[in-house]
């Protein structure tokens, strides 16, 4: 049910971007200025975002530490998973961000009847999760070659190895077909493992559908119907120039593509969507474990009232003589 | 009380979810699962709101007229003091990575029990009241209204948490339950919603020291038996000082130790070991807790409790701090200690006295873990130690939650244990070290009226144990936690009964030769050692 209001709402948005796109005086609209303020409110969201966060302290170290301490010096620590230095520390979320560590680790946990519990491998979903943030951004990448010029030597590397496995012309993106299938497996995923389906929310399946309907209204352009790339860049090269054009020639295939990626960049501050910045934040993961070495300061650390030993000696002063234990007072 | 099932009945776990969604999926209380509300007077002692006589399974839980207020700006007030809070309600992705990583989910197959879902449990409260799409959109953009029936949900698996971390340690952002489930129960305790298992040790801590609530006199009693059972087993008799100004180290450890078996065995261990060291050091009646049932209620009640360590290190003029076996004490001490009520500038960086060993790794908080210290003393040769002596168990060893996942400390009991067992077996690697599972009892659910949530919470750890008795002929599980001492017990007794438990120091004790002591016919618990035995059988 959630699933499928997520989809209609994703077709209504293609709706709506095919009628702007047929109505002349709507063109410059979702062509232009919808783009411009989806951009705007994309970076001044996440960083509002990101500021609220970093408004908020740190009040105690905690990470989590997943592999030995630094302790006596013949005991060999983990200096990844368990940090003591800045350095480790850079190399965990290194390896969290671009490799998805965590991820790596998970476990398919089965309970028999009665029986033994079996730890299962469980790497589709880490596999899955990473193809599909990796394509993301290689395709984020290519399309920069619509907004500068002269394409810049990287990106024409990314796009030729990209597109390593020559298919035929035009050059067939081996992402494209990465992102499609990584995609519709996290969506089956969702919808197919009961408990995973349970737990989701409207705000899990209307992404995925988002950026499904980014990807598919692209793959659409690129390899099956005829866009005219020459005004697409015109556009591009307007938008990035401050002095827009829409031209005539551009499909309304396209105007479907950007409205969609206009929709997800309004939608991306203020839904789960930020863990892209908030996972640089996350003190289980960002913190080195050397709290007993260095005393770290929580600024909003405040006196509290405390049973004070004198008070335990009023309390319990003859009953500690008689114990022959040492008091304070007589 | 609520009978408790047998265990082919309770290893039958049922996954089936409900039909309704789980917004709309009232909390049903069942007998077992909770553990009593707190009591009047446990609340008073500390200071805590809403003291009233009140019991869980009540339509009305007395509670103040402007309630919700009270949790609404709880929340907004956490969200301003906890970076880890605000961001953990906002990225979670509801990947579900986390769901069968979770002790009470495995055991129960209750959705709810998911870390995932029960977080979602706050989150949908703080999507509500805290964010623009859950204002506008509200139930659509995941938000729900906070009223009585989530408080009561939000009760129930907040108090069905142990604070583990084991979820935290597969999600892709790091987020981490316990520190969802700290400021929920926190959030509830604004409203006297604790459970009695935790305010009654709480307001002991505060007041007697300790959790138990031993007073002075009775902690000189409890361990004058251990030092009779020490002389019986040892011919040797121990002289421990208490509230010795002076000494060069304080120690400290749970009270647990002091009262029942086989905590009580460990404590004896720690005695032996000090006095064949010739260490000088001294027990406090005043700070006798290294436990913290203070943390599982809210941040200002762990850092009241706390504050005895440091302080009673002042007055004593001690050097350094030696901290003895057990789980969330480690936690607290490791993260929280010098944060809360350092810097303990007025110790010394602590330094074994026996080898000289600096221990930089603790230069700031100026405590060390007995084990650390222990491992320490085997490496420099500094024990006499006798492992044939502890021949007669195959010994595998339980990782604690806390020391694993937020202190690091993996190796240095291994260490410790590999040098003092001949017989010592790894449980299966995806339930030990940082992916060990909880006894099903920590954050003070270790009370009697909830057996059937201990049992099954504590199901994942029992079934790795019973593979290796099995497998292996495993008859002891070892650890470096009170509560597991005592918790584990009633779970070995439950799921694989030819398993007892002991701490690391009991198998310490056992295998070191003391100076002087008589030959030893039997281990600390009485039971005869294997050598003994082999003699006999000779004769």
């Amino acid at each position: 049910m959630k699933a499928l209001v997520s989809l209609m709402a994703v077709l209504l948005l293609a709706l709506i971007a095919y009628a702007g796109a047929s109505v002349p005086g709507l063109r410059y609209l979702f062509g232009v200025v919808i783009p411009y303020a989806a951009f705007a409110v994309f970076v001044v969201g996440m960083v509002v975002r990101v500021l609220k966060w970093a408004s908020s302290p740190v009040p105690f170290r905690i990470p989590t530490t997943t592999g030995q301490q630094k302790s006596l010096p013949w005991i060999k620590d983990s200096k990844i998973e368990s940090p003591s230095t800045g350095l480790g520390v850079i190399v965990r979320m290194a390896l969290e961000v671009l490799a998805f560590r965590s991820l790596f680790r998970n476990l398919k946990t089965q309970v028999g009847d009665g029986k033994q519990v079996a730890y299962g491998e469980a790497k589709w979903l880490w596999a899955a999760g990473l193809a599909f943030h990796w394509s993301f951004l290689i395709i984020l990448v290519r399309h920069m070659r619509f907004f500068i010029e002269q394409v810049p030597a990287a990106i024409q590397l990314a796009e030729g190895l990209d597109s390593f496995l020559q298919i035929g012309a035009p050059l067939f993106y081996m992402t494209d077909a990465i992102i499609l299938a990584s995609v519709t497996y996290l969506f089956i995923r969702r919808v197919g493992i009961p408990q995973v389906k349970y737990i989701s929310l409207m705000a899990d399946y209307f992404p995925l559908f988002l950026i499904l309907g980014i990807a598919v209204s692209g793959v659409l352009m690129r390899y099956f119907t005829k866009t005219d790339i020459v005004s697409v860049k015109v556009l591009a090269m307007g938008l990035m120039s401050f002095k827009p054009t829409v031209p005539e020639t551009i499909g309304s295939l396209f105007f479907i593509h950007l409205f969609f990626l206009s929709v997800l960049f309004v939608y991306f501050p203020f839904s789960k969507l930020v863990h892209m910045g908030g996972v640089f934040m996350s003190p289980t993961r960002n913190m080195a474990n050397n709290s007993r070495m260095k005393r770290h300061v929580n600024p909003w650390n405040y006196p509290v009232h405390v049973h004070t030993y004198d008070e335990y000696e009023n309390d319990f002063r003859d009953k500690m003589k008689g114990a022959g234990l040492p008091v304070e007072k007589e | 009380m609520a009978k408790l099932p047998k265990p082919a009945e309770l290893s039958k776990i049922d996954f089936t979810l409900p039909k309704t969604d789980w917004m709309d999926t009232p909390v049903v209380f069942k007998e077992g699962m909770y553990c009593h509300g707190s009591k009047p007077k446990s609340l008073e002692i500390v200071e805590f709101p809403n003291p009233r006589e009140w019991r869980p399974a009540d339509a009305d839980w007395k509670l103040p007229e402007n309630w919700k207020e009270i949790i609404i700006e709880g929340i907004a007030d956490r969200i301003k003091k906890y970076r880890s809070f605000r961001l953990f309600m906002d990225i979670c992705v509801r990947c579900g990575a986390c769901a069968d990583k979770c002790h009470f989910f495995i055991g129960t197959g209750d959705p709810k029990n998911m870390p995932v879902l029960r977080a979602e449990l706050i989150r949908s409260v703080y999507r509500k009241e805290f964010t623009t799409a859950g204002k506008i959109l509200g139930k659509m953009a995941g938000g729900r209204e906070l009223t009585l029936d989530v408080l009561k949900e939000w009760w129930y698996y907040f108090y069905q948490c142990t604070e583990c971390r084991r979820c935290s340690v597969f999600c892709p952002y790091g987020i981490d339950q316990a520190e969802i489930t700290i400021i929920g129960r926190e959030l509830l305790n604004l409203l006297g919603l604790n459970i009695e298992w935790i305010a009654g040790p709480v307001s002991n801590c505060y007041m007697k020291g300790n959790h138990l609530g031993l007073e002075p006199h009775t902690i000189i009693g409890n361990l004058e038996y251990m030092l009779d059972d020490i002389e019986t087993v040892t011919g040797k008799r121990i002289k421990p000082t208490f509230n010795r100004k002076g000494a060069e180290i304080l120690f400290v450890t749970p009270s647990g130790d002091l009262f029942a078996d086989p905590g009580t065995y460990t404590a004896m261990g720690y005695l032996m070991l000090f006095e064949e060291l010739g260490l000088d050091y001294t027990w406090s009646t005043y700070a006798s807790e290294g436990g913290n049932f203070g943390f599982f209620t809210s941040n200002e009640m762990g850092k009241r409790l706390n504050s005895k360590i440091y302080a009673e290190a002042k007055r004593l003029g001690v050097k350094w701090i030696l901290g003895g076996e057990c789980g969330h004490m480690w936690r607290v001490l490791s993260q929280y200690m010098d944060t809360w009520n350092g810097p303990a500038d007025f110790l010394e960086v602590p330094k074994s006295p026996i080898t000289g060993t600096v221990f930089e790794n603790a230069k700031s908080m100026k405590m060390v873990h007995v084990a650390e210290f222990t491992a320490d003393l085997i490496k420099n040769n500094k024990l006499k130690l006798d492992p044939k002596r502890n021949d007669h168990l195959k010994v595998t060893w339980h990782d604690s939650c806390n020391v694993a996942r937020g202190m690091g400390m993996l190796e240095e009991p291994r260490y410790v244990l590999r040098n003092v067992v001949n017989n010592f077996v790894e449980m299966p690697e995806d339930t030990i070290r940082e992916k060990t599972f909880c006894c099903g009892s920590g954050t003070g659910l270790n009370a009697s009226e909830n057996m059937e949530l201990r049992m099954k919470g504590g199901y994942p750890r029992a079934n790795a144990v019973k593979f290796v008795a099995e497998h292996h002929g495993v008859n002891m599980l070892a650890n470096v936690c009170a509560i597991d001492r005592a918790s584990l017990k009633a779970l070995m007794e439950y799921w694989v009964p030819s398993v007892g438990v002991c701490g690391l120091h009991e198998l310490v004790a056992n295998a070191l030769i003391m100076t002087g002591e008589k030959e030893r016919t039997t281990d600390l618990r009485g039971e005869p050692l294997p050598s003994a035995e082999a003699k006999e059988e000779k004769a």
